[in-house]
């Protein structure tokens, strides 16, 4: 293995690629190259680093130089600089400080000391697209561990143990969820990762997959040992072009090591996965729809009972999971049940990953103890609110779930606390949204979007969605009464009761924690008065048309 | 893969690879790269001490570069710190120098004191 003094990462995740980091990349390599130092510095490609709307990041190891909005001008000026004359560039230094930048000499501040990485401890450090630099930073080794020293029993016993939940947003526990298929008899059983990733403004499992594919495989094949399957989905939106690239490159470097395909680590079990590109309908991540999309099938909720543990893929027991819940396992049975409790609350062990978006100054991927207040969050690591304005709400979940309001402020963020406040945790988008927003057009854009993904199949959430619509729309133009909100609460709870799905039902945690927590405001608008002043009585819904022919 | 320990070998193979980005580190080099360095060939001097530690597969050895430090007619100037011991300057560091200085000091810890210009 070559030893090269300086290692240059240029950050890979779609944000910061869209921002022109390739280009970026490309460049250093050439200049590199043009000043002779090809043998003495090494340039990776890495995922991402965090501060998303900071790119293109560059951080040169070993000193752990930060440089963030790198364009060509600077890409030259690091070269000549930094990797030739051994001067960091202050001026193009990036101020803040990146959890997975770690040096000798680390000085770093509290505040980054409250994230804790578990799930994106390699994403930011590694190469993704290099098997051999996961294994370096003990890749694969629980799965060789689990393969040789436990039964499948022990694996679920250490997975429910750990306490790890779903996170997918419905928070189920996951051992249990294990146990079921496991117990359950059948000649075929699968393991499906579920990265269709619909909910807005969540990108975490996008940039987990792209930055460290790996772990996501790893995960897999443990849970395919734990309840005997031999053969693993990935359901993955379509339109995630590099974790597709990254993923099925991942897949192909493994089966090439003999980690996929048969008799891993001569133990006798075969596991191997194949990668389903979704289309992009909301609705498909929800688990029975996307079963029915893998099967080839139109991808509409099935009804439950029973359920994937028992009769899912082709009929047979498969275990859905979230691709976070599953980047977890590795960890958790190299490193034990107990470490694992180490994290996070009681109640809540471990981390959840946030995509931090809205009005924050930093916005970008967090992964943080579960427990975690909001405010250190979005005053800690998110660096407060924007341009002299002050917090107003923010939506934890993405848009199924609740809107809370100043008075959570102080709330640790676990999956009871969270529950007893009307929301849920969710599958990690964290949207904050400043004092310049009205809370009625905030409710009218949730409501059109579950207007626009429920797929139709039952009358409740088919017909309520596009009521709700109606509702909120005409509450914007000042001319809703008490009645048309009564009624908005009584569909709302009609849909969760009678939906077939997690769609339809979920429609009232956002609307619910709307209407309880910013009461005031919605009040106005029956009055005619948007404190805002964004509302007034013409129409500006999204679609531009009257709200009587929605 | 048929068992953990070809896991293991690949492991060891690999990890040079990341240490060098997870702050580990036994000693540091510092190789003086300013104008006056390079003029009297510190280039070569580096890369001498590169292929060095490649040759001996050494580990958690952090190499760096550093400006003039007001002594130019001593160029080209390493430092080599070892964790825990006085920062040791060595002057005048020919590629052939350095890599006596790799052999004996980052290796063994036996300081070379005929090219040594300053301990601190
Ligand atoms: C409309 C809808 C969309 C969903 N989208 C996703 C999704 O994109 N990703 C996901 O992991 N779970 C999604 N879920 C939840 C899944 O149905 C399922 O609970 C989850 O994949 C289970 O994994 P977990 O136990 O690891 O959380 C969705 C549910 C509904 C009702």
């Amino acid at each position: 293995m070559e030893f090269y003094r300086s290692h240059v990462l240029v950050c890979g995740g779609s944000p910061c690629v869209a921002a022109g980091c390739r280009a970026v990349r490309v460049e250093i390599e050439r200049l590199v190259r043009e000043q002779g130092l090809d043998r003495e510095v090494r340039v990776v490609e890495t995922g991402c680093l965090g501060p998303c709307d900071q790119g293109p990041i560059v951080v040169v190891y070993p000193e752990g130089t930060v440089y963030h909005r790198v364009n060509m001008g600077a890409a030259r000026e690091i070269v000549a600089e930094h990797l030739v004359k051994g001067r960091p560039v202050t001026r193009l230094q990036y101020a803040g400080e990146l959890p997975s930048v770690s040096t000798a000499d680390d000085k770093r501040t509290d505040y980054f000391q409250i994230q804790k990485r578990i799930v994106l401890e390699n994403v930011g450090l590694i190469d993704p697209e290099s098997i051999e630099e996961y294994i370096a930073r003990d890749g694969y080794l629980a799965l060789g561990t689990a393969l040789t020293n436990l039964r499948p029993a022990d694996v679920i016993e250490t997975v429910k143990r750990s306490g790890l939940r779903g996170r997918g947003g419905a928070a189920f526990p996951s051992g249990a969820k294990l146990e079921f298929t496991a117990r359950t008899e059948s000649d075929q059983k699968y393991i499906i990762c579920n990265a269709d990733e619909g909910e807005p403004g969540t990108f975490k499992d996008r940039l987990i997959l792209e930055g460290d594919p790996h772990k996501v495989i790893e995960g897999m094949i443990i849970m395919g040992y734990a309840v005997g399957a031999t053969h693993g989905y990935i359901y993955i939106r379509g339109e995630y072009y590099i974790s597709i690239e990254r993923i099925e490159r991942a897949i192909r470097q493994a089966r090439w090591l003999g980690l996929l395909g048969a008799n891993l680590f001569g133990s006798g079990f075969n596991f191997d996965i194949e990668v389903k590109k979704g289309a992009g309908a909301y609705v498909c991540g929800e688990e029975t729809a996307l079963i029915e999309s893998i099967e080839g099938k139109r991808g509409i909720p099935r009804r439950k009972p029973p359920y994937p543990g028992t009769s899912g893929l082709w009929g047979k027991p498969t275990v859905v999971n979230n691709v976070e819940t599953i980047a977890n396992i590795p960890p958790i049975i190299l490193n034990g049940a107990d470490w694992y409790r180490g994290f996070g609350t009681s109640t809540s062990p471990g981390t959840k990953v946030f995509t931090l978006t809205g009005n924050v100054n930093n916005r970008g991927l967090i992964e943080v103890p579960m427990g975690i207040t909001l405010r250190e969050v979005i005053y800690g690591i998110g660096g407060g609110i924007p341009d002299g304005r002050s917090f107003k709400m923010a939506q934890t979940g993405g848009t199924a779930g609740g809107c809370l309001a100043e008075a959570h402020l102080d709330m640790p963020m676990d999956y009871e606390s969270m529950q007893s406040a009307g929301s849920a945790l969710g599958s990690g988008a964290l949207l904050i949204i400043d004092d310049s927003h009205c809370i009625v057009d905030v409710a009218c854009s949730l409501l059109h979007f579950f207007a626009h993904e429920s797929c139709g199949q039952c009358t409740p959430c088919r017909e309520g969605t596009t009521r709700l619509v109606q509702i909120f729309d005409k509450l914007r133009q000042f001319r809703a009464t008490q009645a048309d909100l009564d009624l908005a609460m009584e569909l709302a709870t009609v849909m969760l009761r009678s939906s077939l799905c997690a769609l339809g039902q979920s429609v009232v945690v956002p609307l619910g924690t709307i209407m309880q927590h910013f009461e005031g405001e919605i009040q106005a608008h029956l009055h005619g008065k948007c404190s805002v002043g964004l509302c007034h009585g013409a129409c500006d819904c999204a679609e531009g048309r009257p709200a009587e022919n929605v | 893969m048929k068992s953990l320990d070809d896991l293991k070998k690949i492991k060891e193979r690999a990890q040079a690879m990341t240490e060098l980005r997870e702050g580990k580190e036994d000693v540091r080099i510092v190789v003086g790269m300013g104008t006056c360095g390079i003029a009297a060939g510190a280039r070569d001097t580096l890369a001498a001490i590169m292929d060095e530690i490649n040759a001996r597969s050494l580990r958690h050895v952090v190499v760096t570069q550093a400006g003039c430090i007001g002594m130019c007619e001593s160029e080209p100037i390493v430092d080599v710190i070892r964790q825990g011991e006085p920062k040791v300057t060595y002057g005048r560091v020919t590629p052939d120098k350095a890599r006596q200085i790799i052999a004996s000091h980052v290796v063994n810890g036996q300081v070379v004191g005929n090219f040594v210009i300053s301990l601190k």
